[in-house]
Order: C-alpha cells, then structure tokens, then sequence
C-alpha cells in the first residue's frame, strides 16, 4: 500500500445487465484528508460506494484497507462497519419513529439487554461535542432534516472510523448548517479519519476538499491536489469537454417587456394551504420563467403544491387565464394544464417498480381517462421519442425505473410532465442530486419552453441557477412572500438582502 | 432501444415449474392420474371424468376469487382474508332469494340470474365495507378484513334464520356441476369468462396500470391525478364481485349451504395462488395470468395428495409443507443465490 493510504482500491469492475458501471477504477484515500469523488450522473460515483460499503459486490478488482494485509473481503454494509468504514447517504437511512439515541446506537448495542440511560447520557454527550440541536429521547422525526442528517453523521462518526463516506450530505442543508457539518469534517480530518465526500457544490469541494478523484462513464479520469485543479478545468473533466454549454447559457439575454395588459396565464390571491404558509399572491404571464426563492423551509415548495393542489387549499382564490378555476386536487390541476415536478424525487416522483416506459405515460394517461389506455406500441414510440429528446440513459424502455441513476430519473420524471404538453409547468428542485452536465440540459430546457410559450415556474436552492434562467423572483421567508425581484434588481446580494430583512419591513420597499 | 414483440414474462415460469414438478411427480408415481374418460352421470349426461377433470373444476373456485385477490394485494399490498366468510353469504343470500320464506319449496320462488345478480350487490356491498376500512380508514387489510372473517359466516347464518335451505330444482345444479350436453365441468366454464373479461378489462381500462403504480407508489400516484384511495376501494369491490361468482358455484354443487364449512380456509388458497404466481405479496406488480395459473396449480396439488390418500385433516400440513418449498424458491434471495450457481456451473463448462 502507498505510505499514509487508509483505503486503497486497484482495478475495481462492476456490471449491471446492460451497464458497465465502473471500468477497472483505482482509488486512493490517505490519512487525514478529505477527498472528493466527482463526475456526472452515471459516472459510477454511486457505485464505488456502494463496493466500498458492500452494498454491491464487485466483479472484480481489489480493495487494501490498512492495517490488513492482503486485500479485503467486504461481502456486506456490516463488514465494511467492523473495517472502520462508515457511511451518511444522501437519503436518511434512520428510522424517524425512533429516538435520536435509538438512531445512534441501533444495531450496536451488545447482547439483549439495553442500559438505557447510559445510552441516552452517551448520545447526549456525542451530540453536545458536535453541536447538534437535538436531544437524546426526542423522536427523530421532529428534527428536521438537516439535524437528522447531523445525527446520521454523528452515528457514524462515534463507529470510530477510519474512513467516512458523506454521500451527498449537503444536499438538503442550509449556508449554516454546512458551515458546522465543515467544521465536524475538519475536526475529524484532524483526527486523521479519511473522508470521501460525495457532493455536485463545486464551492464546497474547494472550501473543505485536499484531493479530488474525477470519474467518467465508470472510468478513472484522475485524482488531482486541489490547487492543481481550478474550477473550469474540474467541470471540463468531468463532463468531458470544454465549457462552451455552460457559457451559452450564462450569456442569454432575458427579454422581460413589461405588457400591462397581459392577462396573466395563472393568477393567485390570497391562496393558502394547510401546509403552514401564509396566504400569498401569485401570477405568472405566458412564456415567463419565473421562481420562488428562500432558504430551506421558507415555503417555497409549498407554495407551488398549493397552486398544483398537492397539498389541501384552505383558502383564496385561483384564475387561469382570467377565469375562475377551483384547483382541490392533483387532478384538477393538469386538467387546467398545470404540470408539477416535485421535489421529492423518491417519495413523490418515481413509482419505482414501473418501467421507464410507464412513468413516462403515466400523468398522460390519467388525465387521458380511464377508460382510454394507450395502445402498448403507442406507449413504446412515446418512451422511444422521450427518451432520445431528453437523452435519458436507461438500457431499455422497460427497464424499472428504480435501477437509472438520480438525473436520468428526473429526466424521465420531467419526460412525463412534458408528454403531458403543459401551459404552466412547475420545477421544483429539478437540478437538486443532479451533475452539472444534466443541469445545464435542463435550465437549458426550461429556456426553451419558454420560448415556446410555456411559463415555468423554477424552483432551485442554488440562486445562480436562479438568475441565470429566471426573469422575476418571488422572495419567501418564514413561509411568507416578502418581497419580488425582477430586471435589473435580480442580484444575488438584492437576493440575500431581500431574504434576511435587513430594514424592516415596509411594503414593497425592503427590495432596494 | 430494443422492442420485444413477443414479451414472455418471466414471472409465469415460477408456477409453470411448480406445475411441471407436479406433473413429473404424478407421472412416476401413478400415470394413470392422468386418465381422463368420459361417462355419464346421474341424470345421464354425458361427462368427463379423472383427476385433471377434478383440478379443472375445484382449481376454478380459486382461479376466479385469485383474479379479485390480486387485484387487491397490487392496490392495497395487504389479503382480504374475509373471502371464505364472505362467501357464507352471498351463497346464503342467492338461497334466500331462491327459496323465499320455505325451506324446501318445490320451485324457484325467483329466477336464478335475479338471485345472482342479488349476490353480487351483496358481496360488493360488503367487499365496499372492507374497501372503505382499508383506503380511506387506512386500517391494515389483514386486520380490516378480520372484522368480516369473523362475523362474515354468523351473517349467512342470520340471513336464512340459521336454517339450512335445500333447493331440489335441478337447473341450479349446473352452475357447480355439468350443463345437460357440455362433458366439461360449468365452473371451468365460468372461470375462463371471468379472465377473459379480466384481461379484456386489463386492456381497455387502465385499471392494471393504476392498481399497480398505487401500489408502489400511492403518494406519487396521487401526484400524478390517480386517487389511491379509490383504487383501492375499487379493488376490493372488483373482489367481491369474484366472491359473489365463487358463491354461486359453491351453494351450486351442493344445493344446500352449510354456514361454517361453505369454503372454508379458500382465503388462503387464493393469497397462496397469488404468490405461487411470483407476485409479491406487498403490492405493487402483478401478472393475473401467473396468479391463475397458480390457483391451479394449489388445486393440482390438493388433488395429488387427495390421490396419495393423505386423510382430510393431515392434508393442510402436507400442504404447507410444499407450498414452502415453492415460495422460498421463488424468494428473490434464493432466486438471485440460484443465478449466480447457474453462471458458476455454465462458467465451468465454457472453461472445460
């Protein structure tokens, strides 16, 4: 093994029925340091950790742990946790019924009996040293996400670990919250734990990262020192080329004239929902690209679910094109060609099971009728035709929607939506999870609907993928509307400013 | 992308090997089970006699209430496990209809197809009140379907006085028996109407499409303009649609009702079909044609150990017994551990 290195891997292969996923991938993670595993959607990354925790078996290749000689056989999650391996996925793997301490300790706890208090009183000493707001005995589903995601942390990080695995731990945490997740990685990177932090935020990578290892189509591109590597040329290695898309979009011009007139494509007064947001206005004229924006929990997602009527409508009132429409339903919604993509793409997206084919058809086919079903080669010539508009890479049509990799089920999921040939079609975090390659397809995407007629509502966490494709921004804070941005005041320090309050509030004025 | 005209599906080779093993069995073991001869009976029709002819007739009660069965399982990821009870009464109530305020009379007091069609919105009725429970009180199917399990056989009881009605008119034996000049026994009958009807329904509705995407996922379906909570409401009156023909054919064969041995245990029959069909038992896709075939393929097997002269009360241990052997096998950890001894041995032989 190279000096230092706690995690070695030489020549790792696996395949699925139709998929090379990793290609002969050599891997290195030493001591002390923090390493990220980039690529696209599909580049392998979730795979590799998979083989490394023992999720998947390789096919072939060798994995080195130190302190072992000869290579190590890591055959399930559980015999990568007894070689110091942990890991925090993406998706919180807890159960949200139990106690955080419950979360922390399950599956560790030796011989039948259980001391209760210690357990809580160690539990409560972890968390006070990382600084996680929560107790030991409180459910773990009252937290909210980022402190369950914290607490995902802590239990792995008291494993005592010589290497950690973050999948994506970011994803769904707020500017401060990361900031402490950071400072818990550099208290561990100084303990010399091994980090291999999975993550799409570039800004992150450069603010905590030593090394990153780039990976492509399941082949080994490079692992580079962070100072060797500058941003362009990681998003360049990473795609595979050069940055010509990512230019294209930037300089777009966003032609906003100003039509009094107009009668708005969806208009809201007053709508609320039981979802805990304050009753809002809302409109969106034909061929707009507009979004809401907030930190996490300002009720931005809500606030769509209550237009699309997602969540139950308590209150206001809601006209399309200028008339009247009562929305109490999903259904009602489409009827009045009104699209949603959600934000949660495991829980309300994909219907796992079904095909690729079936997922694409199906908003299409309820709003079709029931008694209506498209003919099998329809359905097929539906998904071949989709599935090479939106480049979605799935072995085949009938392929279970669950086995794609994160962007091209949101691809797919998008696919649906569009099939369904919306006026107004509301994204909702459709770039959240999802490589820089797929975002900018589908900002460039939403582009072009646009420009086509259909107004878009884009609803993002990252503000420069906002600016850059949305004409005007609804501003939330504490599920509240608190101010609008459009033209020329769209900045991201008018964004920041409108979102903190700095003056109080007084109108519309907070804008300037 | 790769477009498959002919779509075998694989799901339909788990009880096609179970049915093949069965097959081999009784070949070895006594090939004269396979015998089929045509005779007459009492009143002098011609039919056809054997083992299989038995596995057709009996395999039929099961096949129709497997339809209903997986239906439900797809939609709800639970069993109804009231469909025996439920059948005490809708076959008490096709008597009741029949036979009026006498117990024996001497002809119908009322065509047989108004006492069907009484049956069916009975058993739908009852089928809704599980259906009800299940979606919008959102209590567990097995445990909603428990309250009708237990008081489904009283209710046919109370609805003919607890009496035991006897039809003597001589029409209302061929919906369990034969048809005057047909040789093949009328549940058979009544049983590939009810799947062709399923399966023209598959098609033209998009009833599969809806159960099974529920199923999987009810939150993303409702998303997506389905409403779970009727589909699966809908699943259980289909249901009891399925109990309301299976009653008929029961109360058929016997002229008569006995309350609390009228299909008795068919409930888990009929779940068992459904998994020997390879579909999982917590909801989501389906094959009906494998779940058919599995109800079948449970009666092939009731019949063999009937044959082996396994006695009446020993028969459900031997039955367990198998019917473990077949769903472990078809578990997706035995199955996955199988492929891979599959590609070791095939691996070998490419070496040698």
């Amino acid at each position: 093994m190279k000096e230092k290195a706690v995690l070695e891997l030489h020549g790792i292969v696996k395949s699925f029925p139709g998929v090379r996923a990793l290609q002969s991938v050599d891997f290195t993670l030493r001591e002390g340091e923090i390493h990220a595993l980039m690529g696209e959607n599909g580049a392998g990354k979730s795979t590799l950790i998979k083989v490394i925790t023992g999720v998947y078996e390789k096919d072939g290749g060798e994995i080195l742990l130190k302190g072992i000689d000869g290579p190590a056989s890591i055959h399930s999650p559980q015999d990568a946790q007894n070689s110091g391996i942990s890991t925090v996925y993406q998706e919180i793997t807890l159960c949200p019924n139990l106690s955080v301490a419950e979360n922390m300790f399950i599956g560790r706890t030796k011989g039948l009996a259980t001391n209760w208090r210690k357990m809580n009183q160690d539990a409560d000493k972890i968390l006070k040293s990382l600084d996680i707001p929560a107790k030991a005995t409180q459910q773990l589903g009252t937290c909210s996400l980022a402190v369950q995601q914290m607490v995902a942390i802590a239990r792995a990080v008291d494993m005592e670990c010589k290497v950690l695995i973050l999948d994506e731990p970011t994803s769904s945490l707020d500017d401060s919250e990361v900031k402490k997740l950071f400072g818990l990685m550099r208290d561990l990177k100084a303990k010399g734990v091994g980090i291999i932090f999975v993550t799409h935020f570039l800004d992150q990578v450069y603010e905590v990262c030593d090394r990153i290892t780039v990976l492509r189509d399941g082949k080994l591109v490079g692992e580079y020192e962070i100072k060797d590597l500058p941003r362009v040329q990681l998003v360049s290695k990473m795609l595979g080329k050069e940055l010509d898309d990512l230019s294209d979009i930037k300089g777009e011009p966003k032609e906003e004239e100003e039509n009094a007139n107009e009668v708005p494509v969806l208009e809201a007064h007053q709508l609320q929902s039981n979802a805990g947001i304050k009753p809002f206005d809302f409109y969106i004229k034909k061929g707009e690209v507009n979004g809401f924006t907030g930190l996490l929990g300002s009720g931005r997602s809500e606030c769509v679910r209550a237009i699309f009527g997602a969540d139950h409508v308590i209150g206001g009132s809601v006209k399309k094109n200028g008339k009247d429409v009562k929305i109490r339903k999903p259904l009602d919604a489409m009827k009045n060609g009104i699209a949603y993509l959600p934000e949660d793409r495991k829980i309300d997206g994909i219907v796992g099971d079904l095909s690729v084919r079936e997922n694409i058809i199906l908003a299409a086919q309820v709003l079709r009728g029931f008694f209506r079903p498209f003919s099998k080669a329809k359905t097929y010539e539906i998904a071949d035709e989709y599935i090479k508009l939106l480049n979605i890479k799935t072995a085949s049509a009938d392929t279970p929607i669950k086995s794609l990799s994160g962007g091209n089920q949101q691809k797919v999921i998008l696919a649906r939506w569009l099939l369904m040939h919306p006026e107004y079609l509301i994204l909702d975090e459709p770039t959240r999870g999802i490589d820089v390659g797929t975002k900018v397809e589908i900002q460039k995407l939403v582009l072009k609907l646009a420009g086509e007629g259909m107004s878009v509502t884009f609803i993002s966490s990252e503000t420069d993928e906002m600016l850059r494709t949305c004409s005007r921004l609804v501003v939330m804070r504490d599920r509240k509307v608190v101010g609008e941005l459009k033209g020329d005041e769209l900045s991201q320090s008018n964004i920041m400013k409108t979102i903190a309050g700095h003056e109080e509030e007084k109108g519309g004025e907070s804008v300037e | 992308m790769s477009k498959k005209k002919f779509n075998f599906d694989k799901q339909l080779l788990i009880p096609i090997a179970a049915l093949v093993a069965l097959v081999l069995f009784n070949l070895i073991v006594d090939p004269s089970f396979f015998k089929v001869t045509l005779g007459t009976n009492s009143s002098g029709n011609p039919v056809l006699n054997g083992y299989l002819i038995t596995i057709l007739d009996y395999g039929s009660e099961l096949a129709i209430l497997a339809i209903g069965m997986t239906l439900v399982t797809a939609a709800s990821g639970g069993q109804d496990i009231s469909v025996g009870a439920a059948i005490a009464i809708s076959g008490s109530v096709i008597l009741k209809v029949l036979c009026g305020s006498n117990t024996r009379p001497e002809t119908l007091q009322a065509p047989i197809i108004v006492a069907f069609l009484v049956a069916c919105v009975v058993s739908m009725l009852f089928g809704a009140f599980n259906g009800v429970l299940v979606a919008y009180f959102k209590i567990q199917p097995m445990v909603a379907t428990l309250i009708l399990f237990t008081a489904g056989r009283s209710i046919g009881a109370w609805i003919n006085n607890n009496e035991l009605p006897v039809i003597s008119d001589e029409s209302f034996t061929y919906f369990g028996g034969y048809i005057p000049g047909i040789p093949i026994p009328t549940p058979f009958l009544i049983a590939a109407v009810c799947v062709i009807v399923i399966m023209l329904v598959l098609k033209f509705t998009t009833l599969g499409l809806y159960t099974q995407s529920v199923g999987i996922n009810g939150s993303s379906s409702r998303l997506n303009g389905i409403n779970p909570e009727f589909v699966k409401f809908l699943t259980f009156v289909i249901l009891g649609l399925c109990v309301a023909v299976t009653g008929l054919i029961k109360v058929s064969r016997l002229s008569t009702i006995n309350y609390s041995v009228i299909a008795k245990d068919i409930e888990m029959d009929a779940i068992l079909a459904v998994a020997l069909g390879g579909n999982s038992l917590g909801g989501g896709k389906f094959n009906m044609m494998a779940s058919v075939l599995g109800a079948y393929v449970i009666q092939f097997l009731t019949t063999t150990l009937y044959k082996m002269e396994v006695s009446a009360s020993a028969l459900p241990a031997y039955k367990a017994i198998v019917v473990i052997l077949l769903v472990v096998l078809s578990t997706p950890v035995v199955r996955k551990k199988l492929d891979k001894l599959k590609r070791k041995l095939f691996a070998k032989k490419e070496v040698a």
